[in-house]
């Protein structure tokens, strides 16, 4: 029902290769008239509201993150009406399977195809190396909005369980594996600022003691793809200590950052229960009775916390 | 909120976003981004002029000079660099200098500092960016009250 996974010897790697595409995949799906039926959807996911309007991959759609994907009153993600609303109009079908790409290594695509994975949707995928990596290989770019025949998407109830974790879910796993995936300063609360600028929505800088700091982008290859297998074995197996089997929850300032890291934890390295906390610092930095670290130190679990 | 403190052209671009619907007003912003025009060469060659405005989540760059004028008082004239991958930025960028671009102080000064908000772009921008956005202004303003100091 889903469309062909690619096979090249990068993803055979990766412990799911079929989350993943290459530019050259998808130039010649597109090429081969792939978008023609609906059965392949290619999404833009963007940090910036205009960049899709500015030239995106020809046929691909716009999902903007803070318009479409989140609540607009309550600080959560669309309903299941809401997500079977914005799928339809996109032209996406339940077994339709999505491609998304977007700005800045995939950034907030991770983050769309994340939302995506809270509601099911069984085909989705990354291409490797965002919109960075297609432009940088010269390839073709359209200004022209495709207007796609609604698709057919049934309403599903989002099931955040498996791969979301609420403050209180990270309460309760202090002393397993965090990955803070902010900046080295913002993870040791030594946040530069001048006077008169005001500091990033949170009262206190720091991190949720224990947490391993390995920056998002560190997973991310000059040229936006993801890094290779053994690389990221490095990282998060050495660095940060990660083990086979572990529980792991992955967090940064609002959620997007971390989704980059939640998909190589999941679909690259294999971890199966990864949860990415959206609440993240702007929730746990601002609230109430919650430990903190400050410093380089991971620190150690209070003995209170949980 | 009212727009008699603004500027004409200033108060004119607030008009045509508030007469517009969302996706008009991004169309429009998009519009102002294209149009913001490139450095001139002796800024191109010396980037260290500019200043970066930290709060904008893109890079942003930017920079006032006075501008002496046979009668009257000096006005300011405004620079901008941003990435064209960054057109909120860029298209915020572009508001500001067609609206405030060779003003005096005086008029630069008198702009609210929530002006921004008058865009009607709220919904539709992060509040992150909206910062960015106010931050930008607020540079602006700075800058022309340390150069008008110096005069004095």
């Amino acid at each position: 029902m889903s469309y062909p996974v690619e096979q090249n010897e990068k993803f055979a790697k990766y412990a799911h290769p079929e989350r993943l595409v290459s530019t050259e995949w998808l130039a010649a799906a597109l090429e081969g008239g792939a978008l023609s039926d609906g059965k392949l959807v290619v999404v833009e996911s963007d940090e910036d509201v205009l960049l899709y309007e500015t030239g995106h991959i020809p046929g691909a759609v716009k999902i903007d993150w803070h318009t479409d994907l989140n609540d607009e009153v309550t600080r959560d993600y669309v309903d299941g009406a809401g997500f079977a609303a914005l799928a339809a109009a996109k032209g996406i079908s339940r077994d339709s399977t999505v491609v998304i790409y977007g700005d800045k290594s995939n950034w907030w695509a991770a983050y769309a195809l994340w939302v995506f994975t809270l509601f099911g949707h069984e085909d989705v995928r990354l291409l490797d190396g965002g919109r960075d990596k297609w432009i940088a290989e010269g390839r073709e770019l359209t200004t022209d909005v495709p207007q796609p025949a609604a698709g057919d998407y049934p309403v599903v109830e989002r099931n955040d369980a498996p791969i979301r974790a609420f403050k209180e879910d990270v309460l309760a796993h202090l002393g397993k594996p965090l990955i803070d995936v902010r900046s080295p300063e913002e993870y040791t609360g030594q946040r530069t600022h001048m006077p008169a600028y005001p500091e990033e929505g949170a009262l206190r800088g720091g991190h949720i003691p224990t947490a391993a700091s390995i920056p998002w982008a560190r997973a991310a290859a000059e040229d936006g793809s993801y890094r290779t297998r053994e690389e990221l074995e490095a990282l998060y197996l050495g660095e940060a200590g990660l083990q086979e089997g572990d529980e792991v929850v992955a967090y940064c300032r609002i959620g997007e950052r971390s989704s980059h890291t939640w998909f190589a934890l999941k679909y690259l390295l294999g971890f199966q229960n990864v949860r990415n906390y959206d609440g993240s610092w702007t929730e746990w930095g601002n609230a109430v009775r919650v430990p903190i670290v400050k410093g380089a130190e991971r620190g150690s679990v209070p003995a209170s916390a949980n | 909120m009212s727009t008699n403190t603004l500027p004409a052209a200033l108060a004119e671009i607030v008009d045509d976003f508030q007469a517009l619907s969302e996706p008009e007003r991004l169309q429009l912003l998009l519009e102002f981004s294209r149009g913001l025009p490139e450095l001139p060469e002796r800024l191109l060659d010396h980037p260290e002029l500019l200043e970066q405005v930290v709060e904008c989540q893109s890079p942003l760059f930017l920079t006032i000079e006075q501008e002496r004028k046979d009668d009257g008082a000096p006005g300011y004239r405004l620079f901008f660099k941003a990435p064209p991958e960054a057109p909120t930025t860029r298209g915020f960028a572009g508001v500001l200098h067609e609206g405030l671009d060779g003003l005096t102080a005086a008029e630069i000064l008198a702009v609210p500092d929530d002006m921004p908000e008058l865009l009607g772009l709220t919904r539709a921008i992060t509040p992150l960016r909206m910062r960015g956005m106010t931050a930008m202004l607020g540079r602006i303003k700075r800058k022309v009250t340390a150069a008008e100091r110096l005069q004095s």
